[in-house]
């Protein structure tokens, strides 16, 4: 018998790009890639309009009281990318939940705690059914949850089509709950003290976010998510419950919309047939800019904060100029989600050639 | 005791049409590297599906270890729990998680309800430190060759089962010395006590490595044999069904050598990596090459290394002389064309018309800016199925309405209507009845009499010998000769594809 190593290190001999991949691997490749460029944005913001106070806590707090749900939409739908799939209709059920408040406690005068529970569980129902189209009877998931994307908005129509803000003492009370904070603030031009805070909405969704990551990471479902994104057939194969998994992904991603919609509530209390719109495509962007991959497998529910985050300062940086037109935030998520496209390209090319 | 690890008794299996298995008897004893052996349709992989779970059975019994209880495994986990795992060629793990992962993905060590990461990494160092693969098993695995995948998917086989292993070709996408490494490893465990299954086209690696052969051939078992007492001509013959005494009887007429003039086609040490070793080859003006060997030996690698279907990473090709590059249009301008071997997947579009499958090749050829009018495309199609005597309803019949025989002549029209100087021809007569492979043997003769080369590849060395009148011999990966003249006879071919021992 020849001697095993030997022959063993002949084979491991890897390219110079291989070392390199395998230093800079891919989740954290792209989103060390995600991180520094929502850095290097926020410090030339920060230079640039230093007499606005675009740097300060109380304005980096801003971005994030005006997007915890679409942190909750992002991070739940990088987790639905990385099992391989895709939910678009996490937007149109969001709007259908805040519906869903505003009618039933503004007309039907149901307590809001009770609200919060039936529309949890609405969402859980709502991804239960797209879940089982696309686990069980192999339906693409774009359709099925393009037909849960009209479903939703057509529902929110039904409901009531004019708009209902919420006036309830109870969810006005959880509305205005804040997390202040003692350090970080600022005087304003009149002399103010301008002290940093958070609303509740925003604990609710890095709560959320940090349970999702501990899930993705620390659990057997978390891991059978990436397995079954990686390759569907090998995770059969050693004996996961594929199905099931998918199942699981998009019960608990409609639970995560009903949340994000309870959410959403909170930072903008009114039921309206066109809200939020199209934010299942900034969800998408924001997951891909944390460094989702649309083939599945590869992914990080923390790198879709810092894809929210990358798309906020993008808005700031327009608003804090004041005089670019609304067309420039899409245009430059445009070049921005291009950059990363064309990024994960070059990431896919790149391990295609190490084979 | 020396006590079977596994006894199958009398399996017997039907497909629609098929019988699969026939009466078939295996058994596989602790310690031994066992080879099954056969050609496509031999029963070898239902055999294993039967055993693993994969497929039902309907008729014997499956014996385990020393229970006297037949078992029916309903599962491949089922299976494995039973001890018994299957390695396939192809990997199947996961790419994207690490090497750690795979081998704990499902059955992960948890504390506090939690994924216990470092435990896990510990254990995975401990099986690959068992198997001899010295690497960081907390790197995804993607980042890692093949070779070492396989070995990691080993290590997830032997650490769910002690007992018995089963390897699906595992060395069809290894070099030599991942090979050996392999060995190494399916050594140590057989001397650990497990019971090996190797599935392998390669007659080198199984008289290298194995202990024992069982022989499978249209669904039934030939034998179990000692490696020691089994001469290669023979296990050949066995596989193929033929007694070299029977060969000898018959002989092909003789065709005249044309190997005269500028060659058609002329490769010189082109080789593909991870497929065919480089290799020579030269195919004269209006001649018929065959090309020999068992299933998997490298006879279709040839033909797609030659139209550019692989890209060679070594040698050069030419054409009449002229390099050509080399991918599938510049080999059809250069005036080539390939029926592939499987006609389902590489032939036929199904949904499109014989008439749009006859004018496919020549419209590609041409380009799409410029379409060939409905008249003309007409004209050749009608052209060609009265030439090949097509029987279809009409010409805008889907293809997918035709016998398999009449498909296979619609493809050859495809590529006769390009008018190429020289045409591949892989299993152009599989699956299909007597008289169209006489029809399609004598087309080729015929053509190669006005001219056009022929490259033939088929697994009838008997349909070569009437059709060729030079035939390469590819045995495991490499062209190991070329039989001509007095050489073209059943037996010197046969003995040539065994290889590895001279002529008794």
């Amino acid at each position: 018998m020849t001697d095993t190593t030997t022959t063993m290190s002949t084979i491991r001999k890897k390219s110079f790009l291989g070392s390199l991949m395998a230093r800079f691997y891919g989740n954290n490749f792209l989103l060390i890639i995600t991180i520094v460029l929502f850095a290097g944005m926020y410090i030339t913001g920060s230079v640039i309009f230093s007499n606005k106070n675009f740097g300060t806590l109380n304005s980096f707090f801003d971005m994030l009281n005006s997007n915890s749900a679409l942190i909750v939409l992002a991070a739940g739908m990088t987790m639905v990318l990385i099992s391989g799939g895709i939910d678009i209709s996490v937007g149109a059920q969001m709007a259908m939940y805040c519906m869903m408040f505003a009618y039933f406690i503004e007309k039907q005068h149901v307590n809001a705690y009770t609200m919060i529970v039936v529309v949890l569980i609405t969402g859980v129902v709502f991804g239960l059914i797209q879940g089982v189209l696309v686990a069980y009877f192999d339906i693409q998931p774009f359709i099925v949850t393009l037909a849960g994307l009209f479903l939703a908005r057509g529902l929110t129509a039904m409901i009531s089509p004019e708009t209902i803000s919420i006036q309830d003492p109870n969810f006005q009370s959880l509305v205005s709950m804040k997390l202040r904070f003692p350090f970080g603030g600022y005087y304003n031009s009149v002399g103010d003290y301008q002290q940093p805070f958070v609303y509740l909405h925003v604990v609710l969704a890095l709560l959320i976010l940090i349970a999702l990551y501990v899930m993705m990471t620390w659990t057997k479902f978390g891991r059978s998510i990436y397995a079954v994104g990686g390759n569907q057939q090998s995770a059969r194969l050693m004996g996961l419950n594929v199905r099931r998994t998918k199942l699981m992904v998009y019960v608990l991603n409609g639970f995560l919309a009903a949340f994000a919609g309870f959410l959403f509530c909170l930072f903008s209390p009114a039921g309206a047939v066109e809200k939020a719109p199209a934010y299942e495509m900034y969800a998408i962007a924001a997951a891909v800019i944390g460094g989702a991959m649309f083939t599945g497998g590869v992914g990080n529910v923390l790198g879709s904060l810092f894809g929210v985050l990358v798309q906020a300062t993008i808005i700031k940086f327009v608003n804090f100029t004041g005089t670019l037109s609304n067309g420039w935030p899409e245009f430059i998520r445009a070049a921005i989600m291009s950059f990363f496209i064309i990024l994960q390209a070059v990431f896919t090319w790149v391990r295609k050639q190490r084979e | 005791m020396n006590h079977p690890l596994i006894q199958m008794r009398s399996i017997t299996k039907n497909f629609p049409g098929v019988l699969a298995l026939d009466q078939v008897d295996f058994t596989l004893k602790p310690g031994e590297i066992h080879a099954l052996m056969g050609e496509n349709g031999a029963g070898k992989s239902t055999l294993i599906k039967v055993l693993t779970g994969a497929e039902e059975f309907e008729t014997g019994q499956i014996l385990l270890g020393e229970n006297p209880e037949p078992i029916i495994n309903t599962s491949p986990e089922q299976a494995q729990q039973r001890g018994i795992s299957t390695v396939y060629q192809e990997v199947n793990l996961c790419p994207n998680l690490s090497v750690a992962e795979n081998l704990f993905v499902g059955r992960q060590p948890k504390r506090l309800s939690m994924i216990h990461w470092a435990e896990m990494n510990r254990r995975s160092r401990a099986i690959m430190d068992r198997i001899g693969v010295d690497i960081d098993v907390e790197k995804p695995l993607e980042v890692y060759s093949l070779a070492v995948q396989q070995m990691v998917a080993i290590g997830r086989a032997i650490d769910i089962s002690e007992d018995v292993l089963i390897l699906d070709e595992p060395t069809s996408s290894l070099n030599e010395s991942e090979v050996a490494t392999l060995f190494d490893l399916m050594r140590k465990l057989r001397d650990e006590g497990m019971g090996i299954i190797f599935i392998t086209h390669f007659l080198e690696q199984v008289y290298e490595v194995c202990d024992k052969i069982t022989v499978l051939r249209n669904g039934g078992l030939v034998g179990e044999y000692l490696i020691e007492t089994m001469p290669r001509k023979d296990l050949v013959a066995a596989m193929l069904g033929r007694s070299f005494d029977d060969l000898a009887a018959i002989e092909g007429e003789s065709h005249a050598v044309k190997e005269e003039g500028m060659p058609v086609i002329s490769a010189r040490s082109v080789g593909v990596r991870g497929g065919v070793k480089p290799f020579d080859f030269n195919v004269f003006e209006g001649e018929v090459v065959g090309l020999a060997g068992l299933l998997g030996s490298g006879r279709t690698e040839v033909a797609r290394a030659i139209y550019g279907a692989d890209n060679p990473n070594s040698g050069t090709l030419e054409v009449k002389g002229k390099r050509v590059r080399h991918n599938p249009l510049s080999s059809m301008r250069a005036g080539m064309g390939f029926c592939p071997e499987s006609r389902k997947h590489e032939g036929c579009v199904q949904d499109l018309s014989v008439r749009e499958n006859i004018i496919l090749a020549e419209q590609t050829k041409r380009g799409v800016f410029r379409l060939m009018s409905a008249s003309e495309q007409e004209k050749i199609a009608k052209q060609y199925v009265d030439l090949l005597q097509i029987k279809t309803a009409s010409l805008d019949t889907p293809i997918s309405q035709l016998s398999g025989g009449n498909q296979q002549k619609v493809i050859l029209a495809r590529w006769l209507a390009t008018h190429p100087d020289f045409l591949i021809l892989d299993e152009p007569t599989r699956g299909i009845d007597v008289g169209t492979k006489a029809e399609i043997q004598r087309l080729c003769v015929e053509l190669a009499g006005q001219g056009m080369s022929i490259l033939f590849i088929s697994s009838e060395i008997d349909e070569m010998l009437r059709t060729c009148s030079r035939i390469g011999i590819m045995r495991d990966l490499h062209k190991v000769g070329e039989a001509s003249g007095d050489q073209l006879s059943s037996s010197t071919i046969m003995s040539m594809i065994a290889g590895g021992e001279s002529d008794e």
